[in-house]
């Protein structure tokens, strides 16, 4: 049975766009990266499966229940981490996390404790004294107190410090270790490679790939910038060169292939400069509409 | 109903419902705590108040008021609690869902394991208690400061009981009328123009009603429905008046649970 089934999912707004025929399918235990662009649907589809807003069409199930028929009943084991995190301002952090708990059928008070331990958060502070980082760590203890079998975490990282990011994806991969599954949203697309099995790439609404990660860094392309002297750009004009550009005596391409090749004719010639990174998010989608 | 949010909520409106109570016992305190000076000249303020334009009387709820009599007075004085209630009630149902999605803590609530129907009613009884804590003090301090302030005059009990009973459904009114019209709206952005745009606007409307001799207008506004002067006059409600506000009571909650649980609740970006 899988966490996950979205079936045709569209939403529009009005007659703005949310997401158009959304399907996809997240494995029990799996940790499930989505990825895309800021406004690509990321958020419309984990608030359609939250039933926070209605489809326009298609449905949904989780954990083979329908989502909005099944909703509250679902949510007793789903756990939930906003982009955007905001809670009652004038109540203390400790009282939000016990009104948090009171919702589900277990006793979390143990659970909500060495959470917040971990994530050294303070309990007696008031919600609006709380710096945005802070307020997301709240986010993560509630989100998590309960014991979810099922995690959705909305652009997780965004407001931690890296101390604070490595400590949460560790905190996760236990979760997932003991059998959560995660459901993982983010534009940014290392954290979802560091973290993921698969990966649904959504782009102005509609899922463009899904795939494992694997097969997706191996078809990864690199950004290769090379600046030498007199340098022709017909240097570089090889098979899985795309985009080659030159400005400057600056060479810039992209590459996809065994990186050894390009290595070898770079090692042929005299460079001042040499820099070989990832393409950004944005760079990998031009190729997937390319 | 779900204790919990229900806790949550009547938390969150106590601060506002005691400053609120003890606004409306002071009104009552300082109109009641008059009246002994006001009586003393009752002949000659009646009389004088004959020499005013009705529009005039009209425009502060005086028209065919008896200031001479202790609850001819106390109708006049109520009026003004009224209006408070009013807005109180009003200012409840307009914020009760969209005070979440304004501050954008509706993600939290609805992600937890209820259903939106449990979610409002809870909202609703918390609200409603808020409302009948401010009811009591109108009580109390009606009956309170009439007899304190009464000196050696009597009055009937049963149109002073009326009038009092008539506050429940004068505030159920405005609490659910404000919330259907907020759910009929995207977003609020304010919650106080709205609350005092039907709390003041439906008095505004019964004013202009009896000022114009319209009588289209009182079908619309409880202040017609629930016209002090009249219960205390009569010693009765005006029956169908006062079903066209049941009416809109119970229009308003079956709209509004029919649209809250249909409702896109709002993300921030």
């Amino acid at each position: 049975m899988s966490a996950i089934e979205a079936n045709h999912l569209t939403k529009y707004y009005g007659k703005a766009r949310g997401i158009i025929d959304v399907s996809f399918h997240v494995d029990e235990k799996e940790i499930f990266g989505f990825i895309g662009p800021n406004g690509a649907g990321k958020s419309t589809t984990i608030r359609l499966l939250l039933s926070l807003i209605y489809p326009t069409s298609g449905s949904a199930t989780i954990f083979g229940k329908d989502c909005i028929k099944y909703g509250p009943e679902l949510r007793q084991e789903i756990g939930y981490l906003p982009s955007d995190v905001f809670y009652y301002e004038r109540m203390k952090v400790i009282d939000l996390l016990k009104y948090s708990a009171s919702f589900y059928k277990q006793d979390s008070t143990q659970r909500m404790h060495e959470l917040a331990e971990l994530m050294e958060l303070e309990l007696n502070r008031r919600i609006e004294d709380l710096s945005y980082g802070n307020k997301k760590k709240v986010g993560i203890v509630q989100g998590l107190l309960h014991q979810p079998k099922l995690l959705f975490l909305d652009e997780p990282t965004a407001g931690l410090d890296p101390l604070m990011q490595r400590k949460f994806f560790q905190l996760i991969r236990e979760e997932n270790q003991r059998g959560v599954t995660v459901f993982f949203s983010s534009h940014i697309l290392g954290e979802v490679q560091k973290m993921c099995n698969r990966v649904g790439i959504i782009k102005e609404g509609r899922i463009i790939e899904i795939a494992d990660i694997r097969t997706l860094q191996q078809n990864n392309y690199k950004k290769v910038r090379v600046a030498a002297n007199g340098l022709d750009a017909t240097y570089f004009d090889i098979p899985g060169v795309t985009n080659l550009e030159h400005s400057n005596g600056v060479v810039h391409f992209f590459y996809k292939g065994d990186i050894n090749t390009v290595m070898r004719k770079i090692s042929e010639i005299t460079v001042s400069d040499v820099t070989v990174e990832e393409p950004t998010l944005e760079e990998i989608f031009m190729h997937y509409y390319e | 109903m779900r204790m919990n949010i229900f806790q949550q909520e009547f938390k969150m409106h106590l601060r506002s419902v005691i400053t609120w109570s003890v606004s409306v016992a002071a009104l009552i305190f300082v109109f009641v705590s008059l009246f002994s000076s006001f009586a003393q000249d009752a002949a000659l303020l009646n009389e004088a108040m004959a020499k005013f334009p009705k529009e005039l009387l009209t425009a502060f709820g005086m028209n065919g008021v008896d200031l001479s009599t202790l609850l001819g007075y106390f109708s006049f004085a109520f009026l003004f609690a009224q209006i408070c209630l009013a807005i109180q009630a009003a200012n409840y149902g307009f914020s009760l869902v969209s005070i979440e999605e304004r501050e954008w803590t509706a993600d939290f609530l609805l992600a937890k394991p209820v259903g939106r129907a449990q979610i409002l009613t809870s909202k609703l009884l918390a609200a409603l208690s808020g409302l009948t804590i401010t009811n009591m003090v109108v009580w109390i301090s009606s009956f309170g400061f009439i007899n304190l302030f009464k000196g050696d005059r009597t009055y009937e009990t049963k149109p002073l009981l009326l009038l009092l009973l008539s506050i429940v459904v004068f505030q159920l009114f405005f609490l659910t009328v404000g919330l259907a019209v907020s759910l009929l709206l995207k977003r609020i952005r304010s919650v106080t123009p709205y609350a005092m745009a039907l709390g003041f606007g439906m008095y505004v409307l019964s004013v202009f009603g009896d000022m114009l001799g319209e009588s289209t207008l009182e079908k619309i506004t409880p202040f017609k429905h629930f016209d002090p002067n009249y219960i205390i006059q009569h010693g009765a409600y005006d029956l169908p008046l006062v079903m066209i506000s049941v009416a809109a009571i119970i229009i308003s909650l079956v709209g509004s649970y029919w649209l809250y649980t249909r409702r896109d609740i709002p993300s921030v970006t």
